[in-house]
């Protein structure tokens, strides 16, 4: 069902751990749907004087899929600019990890969606403005993250 | 090492099953139908097994009815007993319960798009139904009761005796099913004791082969065939015999014991007793005595169970999980659901089944795997604080 590289990324992840001080946190999803994550990033400036994503960490509760997606959103957003980063796409996230099962895409959807509520967190821990396109998507994500605890039911009511 | 714990799933075939079954490959591969020699020692064996079947259950040769498996023999119970109905101008009223399979629940609820009414019957936190609640779900209209013996995921054994006298002292025409495909060979199932009248039992998960089951149907039940054909399995079931299967179905069931049972039973029990103490928050799945002898079912909070399945994996031991994430439908097992587990506790569950092959130095060294994965599952899971 998973690729090597997904085995590999879920059995032995990179950057898994807490950040105390951290300059953003992005938490998404919820025990109902089965998978909670937490991204931490710490901002710092890069030789030509933009703001980087200098260091980022992650901790999940979640299916291989979810592990996977985490640890290896987390190597790609390392380095990036903020734009760059908030620029990313899930489908980014499959494409490095060589694909993922149909079923299990959406898990790739909450680690970047992780990711841009930690830059969320931090413009506007900052007092700084948010993007017109970063406001759009927070609002989307704080929807889903609403509808995936209206979605799960039983089987048989 | 290597420790299979998926038995409820399926168990591998018995060497001497697999011996009884090779010649009906080959040498002996007449139909069972024929009446040449190669036909009349094919037909043998059909026999033979069903009278090694017939005296696990304590009933008549003529009662066993072999079918492809635990799916059609309940598919064939329900809807053949539905249709009986139909063929009368009447529809009416089934009556089950929430943790049943998925073909129980499927073929209940395809009967409700043709017009059936059916009702779900709840269970407790262990799973268990309420002979009470059965009692006032009884209408005048009801014709058919089908209660598992055994959970296939939790393990918990239904009271079919109590719910067998609350049917036939409501009702003696309701007819009384069992989907027993878990507990056959592992539990006393006594057609008569317990007031039924069709029981489902297979053969992939007692080291028999694949492909085969029963329906047994107590003498004098009318029940509308699924498969029209030759008139095979006593007009009940058509469809070339499936000699080689039946052989090892036969021989699969002679090969059970009650110290297979009692072995099971004691590796269980240790299984229980070490996660529970040992690993921090543990919590088991399913009643605590009224449970099958090879069924464990944990959830370890703060850890999601496909998670922990593949770890496990990736040390040899497999297991199954009931969270959504290793379901194609993304959701959360219906029996967790059915005894009020939390969403996320139902999505942190996960199955062990025994066999007859296991030891007790594999349930140790599943118990410090576990340890560890939980542990470092717990490490890096967004939710769990460390005690």
């Amino acid at each position: 069902m998973y690729n090597q590289k997904v085995m590999d990324y879920f059995l032995k992840p990179i950057n898994m751990g807490d950040m105390p001080d951290a300059d953003g946190v992005g938490e998404v999803g919820n025990v109902v749907c089965g998978d909670v994550m937490h991204l931490f990033i710490r901002v710092g400036k890069n030789p030509a004087g933009k703001e980087v994503i200098a260091d980022v960490k992650f901790k999940t509760l979640g299916c291989v899929a979810a592990i996977a997606t985490s640890s290896i959103a987390t190597e790609l957003a390392k380095g990036k600019t903020l734009e760059q980063a908030m620029a990313m796409t899930n489908q980014d996230v499959v494409r490095e990890l060589g694909g993922l099962p149909p079923v299990k895409v959406h898990c790739s959807v909450l680690a970047v969606d992780a990711l841009k509520m930690a830059i969320y967190d931090y413009l506007k821990k900052q007092g700084r403005p948010i993007p017109e396109k970063l406001e759009k998507e927070a609002q989307r994500i704080r929807k889903d993250t609403e509808n995936a605890e209206a979605h799960t039911h039983p089987h048989v009511e | 090492m290597e420790v299979y714990l998926d038995h409820a799933a399926t168990t591998p075939i018995h060497p001497e099953v697999l011996v009884a079954m090779q010649p009906y490959f080959t040498e002996q591969f007449g139909n069972a139908s024929s009446l040449h020699k190669w036909g009349r020692e094919a037909r043998k064996a059909v026999d033979l097994a069903r009278e090694q079947i017939a005296d696990k259950l304590n009933i008549m040769c003529r009662e066993v009815i072999f079918t492809s498996g635990g799916t059609e023999a309940n598919n064939w119970a329900i809807k053949g007993v539905a249709f009986t109905r139909e063929a009368s101008g009447l529809k009416g009223h089934i009556i089950t319960q929430k943790t049943e399979h998925d073909c129980v629940l499927n073929a209940c609820k395809w009967l409700e798009s043709r017009g059936f009414a059916v009702t779900y019957l709840d269970v407790d936190e262990f799973g268990m139904v309420n002979p009470e609640d059965l009692k006032s779900a009884i209408r005048p209209e009801t014709f058919l009761v089908t209660i598992m013996h055994a959970n296939n995921e939790i393990g918990t054994v239904q009271p079919l005796k109590e719910i067998g006298q609350v049917i036939k002292t409501a009702n003696p025409a309701i007819l009384f099913h069992t989907d027993a495909c878990q507990s056959f060979t592992k539990e006393p199932l006594n057609l008569k004791d317990l007031n039924l009248d069709l029981i489902t039992i297979n053969s992939h998960k007692i080291y028999g082969p694949k492909g085969v089951g029963a329906l047994v149907v107590k003498q004098g039940t009318k029940l509308v065939p699924l498969l029209h054909g030759g008139g095979h399995e006593f007009g009940h079931r058509s469809g070339t015999i499936n000699v080689h299967g039946i052989m090892g179905f036969g021989k699969a069931v002679s090969l059970a014991s009650p110290e297979k049972n009692r072995h099971m039973q004691t590796l269980r029990d240790h299984l229980i007793k070490r996660v529970l103490a040992e690993i921090p928050g543990a919590l088991l799945n399913g009643h605590p005595t009224q449970r099958l002898v090879n069924n464990t079912n944990f959830s370890f909070p703060g850890v999601e169970g496909e998670a922990l399945l593949l770890r496990l994996d990736a040390h040899g031991i497999a297991a199954s999980t009931g969270s959504a994430c290793s379901s194609n439908t993304l959701e959360a097992s219906h029996t967790m659901m059915a005894i009020g587990r939390k969403p996320e506790l139902a999505h942190a569950s996960i199955r062990m089944s025994l066999g007859w092959e296991n030891t007790l130095e594999q349930m140790d060294y599943v118990v410090e795997v576990l340890k560890d994965e939980v542990k470092q599952l717990r490490s890096m899971s967004a939710t769990w604080r460390r005690e």
